[in-house]
């Protein structure tokens, strides 16, 4: 029961991270209709930059963490600017293409710039576990869960109440409508993509604390996949527990059929899970459903 | 003949849709085919590695050209399918000993059968759904390609040898591009054959608009799996070719980064084009080969750059995707229409 107990604890550390990743992921997708593909490579290249600050710049972790949420901001905008507004009105698999192709640069940019080794951030949070109840939490996973969850928290305040909030979900449900309502859909475009690269930033600081830094970081981004397709690929709630889900979910099959099966069953659990839920209900818990009329 | 003067002159349909479309261009293929047999006995090891590496990724290109650039189904699995392939044969010829002549046709329908059975969320999953649920199969795929021991075994890889045919053995770099280039030749003529018969056109119904061709009685399950099945047959025999040239195979072969790469070749050699899927094929198989050799040039002045040279291609290889969806949305089998059209009216291009 303990060790159950444990396995979902780490399952939600995890998983809050995912619902960080996919809300930036879903929050792209609904606003401008493009799936992210570089969205792992994001969260790889916020946990670089901070820790680039930290170890290098030797800057307080706290300042570098800000600074980092600024530095992904602009790099979302330039990243919208360069590559994506060209491509308004191209078809799906040309934009897909050129997140998979963003997703290569970042990957080996940041290669580049620290190589391939794993790094790890300087011990920051302290190591003393605390005990809650019979389960044993160490203190970087409480800070990475009640962050997440303050973001989220706060995203979701700003899309239920902030004016920009309200008009990206205006352009969201439908771009002409927004546009004639004096709406700047480049700015929400723009807003969208920065909210994404921040949100994962965020992510990535703290996966990065909790694993260490390497290139495999972007591998996440794929994870988030099953998430979002669990959720329904067109909400922020669906995005939220799609991610709780499959944290849990990966950290059950980890510690329970691994040492049965032999390793790498974690990693595939929720590739298995998404193929079920688009045999069974493709739009997942919250997602609308697409309605075709001739 | 149709005299090339200015633009073409037919009046049936059927004209329209003839292979050769003159008697020009009869004659340059086919002096085109004869060079490609010639050309390789004066060339040196590498160039025909090189040129190896080609004909099969133009096999593997011309399969996902009819799923993807066609069809439009978006596959993120075709590396895997690859992979099938490859392990087919090499099971089928080394475990079972079946002579290679029949391995290669198995091991093209096995991962059809793959890639049917991967196709059939096809029917109801479209664009970034599609994509999604492929991208799926690759990583299920590769899962099973390193725990299924008993076959594949595993990490370890799997020994192959080269193949041969009749008794005549395909073991050095010449005789096995023979080998390749025919098959190819042969991918290639198939692709050009499919697109102008009624499933082709299917094909490109369904991609255009699916519900009015269902309207005029496209059977879209039929026609999708079909699809599916033909360019996974592809991939099934690009995939043995290439386990039996490098002789062993690993799970490493076969990831998303592969699945990628195809995807790279026929946007780039421009989507819905036969033609396309050869200047794609060459492009990102000589991509990697002159990054290589400019870093061997430039490691005399800057020595650290073979530290990063794979990141460094990484970040090309990205660079160029994005550049040329930016830029040159329609490949390069447009920029070679645009040139073409160039030389038929030149000097007279007005």
């Amino acid at each position: 029961m303990e060790f159950f107990l444990q396995l979902v604890v780490s399952g939600i550390v995890v998983g809050s991270i995912y619902a960080l990743v996919a809300l930036g992921f879903v929050l792209i997708y609904k606003a401008t209709g493009v799936i992210n593909f570089a969205q792992g490579e994001f969260l790889m290249v916020g946990a670089y930059i901070c820790l680039g600050m930290v170890t290098t710049l030797h800057i307080p972790f706290w300042i570098a963490f800000f600074l980092t949420m600024a530095v992904t901001v602009v790099l979302g905008l330039i990243i919208e600017k360069v590559a994506l507004r060209p491509m308004i009105g191209e078809p799906i698999i040309s934009i897909i293409m050129l997140t998979i192709g963003l997703s290569s640069v970042l990957k080996g940019a940041v290669q580049v710039f620290w190589g391939p080794n794993n790094r790890v951030y300087p011990q920051i949070f302290s190591q003393v576990p605390l005990h809650i109840g019979p389960v044993v939490v160490s203190q970087v996973y409480l800070w990475s869960v009640g962050f997440a969850f303050l973001f989220l928290l706060l995203f979701t305040l700003f899309f239920r109440f902030s004016p920009s909030g309200i008009a990206m979900r205006a352009v969201a449900d439908d771009q002409q409508a927004a546009l004639s309502m004096g709406i700047s859909v480049k700015k929400v475009f723009a807003m969208a993509w920065c909210i994404a690269f921040l949100v994962a930033g965020v992510g990535g600081v703290f996966l990065g604390n909790i694993n260490g830094v390497n290139i495999s970081l972007g591998f996440f981004g794929l994870k988030v996949f099953p998430a979002v397709i669990l959720g329904g690929l067109d909400s922020i709630p669906g995005a939220i527990l799609g991610g709780l889900i499959i944290g849990v979910l990966e950290a059950l099959t980890g510690g329970y059929i691994d040492p049965i099966i032999g390793g790498g069953t974690a990693e595939v659990a929720p590739f298995v899970v998404l193929v079920i839920i688009l045999m069974i209900k493709p739009y997942g818990f919250f997602g609308t459903e697409e309605i075709e009329k001739v | 003949m149709s005299a090339h003067i200015c633009g073409d002159y037919k009046t049936t349909y059927k004209e329209d849709m003839v292979l050769f479309q003159t008697t020009f261009s009869k004659f340059w293929i086919i002096a085109f085919i004869i060079a490609l047999y010639a050309i390789p006995l004066l060339l040196g090891n590498y160039t025909l590695y090189v040129g190896n590496l080609i004909c099969i990724a133009i096999i593997g290109a011309m399969g996902i050209s009819i799923l993807t650039g066609f069809t439009g189904q978006i596959s993120l699995g075709h590396g895997a399918f690859i992979g099938i392939g490859a392990y087919a044969s090499g099971y089928l010829t080394m475990k079972l000993g079946f002579p290679f002549i029949v391995a290669l046709p198995c091991a093209g329908l096995i991962t059809a059968l793959f890639g049917m059975i991967f196709g059939i969320p096809s029917l109801r999953l479209k664009g970034l759904y599609l994509a999604i649920a492929t991208l799926a199969a690759q990583f299920i795929i590769e899962y099973l390609m390193v725990h299924m021991e008993f076959i594949t075994n595993g990490v370890l890889g799997m020994m192959i040898d080269p193949p041969s045919i009749f008794g005549f053995s395909f073991d050095t770099d010449l005789k096995y591009f023979y080998l390749t280039a025919s098959v190819a030749v042969l991918a290639t003529l198939y692709a050009k054959n499919i697109v102008r018969t009624r499933p082709g056109r299917a094909f490109i119904a369904i991609r255009d608009r699916y519900i009015s061709a269902e309207v005029m009685g496209v059977n879209l399950f039929k026609y999708k799996l079909m699809a599916f099945g033909i360019s996974s047959f592809l991939a099934g025999v690009a995939g043995c070719l290439w386990a039996h040239y490098v002789t062993i195979i690993t799970p490493e072969h076969f990831t998303i980064g592969v699945s990628i790469e195809y995807l790279a070749m026929i946007i780039i050699g421009g989507l819905g084009h036969v033609i396309g899927a050869i200047f794609g094929a060459i492009f990102m198989v000589l991509l990697p080969e002159v990054l290589r050799f400019l870093s061997e040039v430039l490691s005399g002045q800057f020595p650290m750059i073979v530290n990063i040279f794979a990141a460094l291609k990484q970040v090309v290889f990205g660079a160029i995707i994005i550049g040329f969806l930016v830029y040159e949305p329609d490949g390069l089998a447009h920029r070679w229409q645009m040139i073409k059209a160039y030389w038929k009216l030149w000097p007279f291009s007005y």
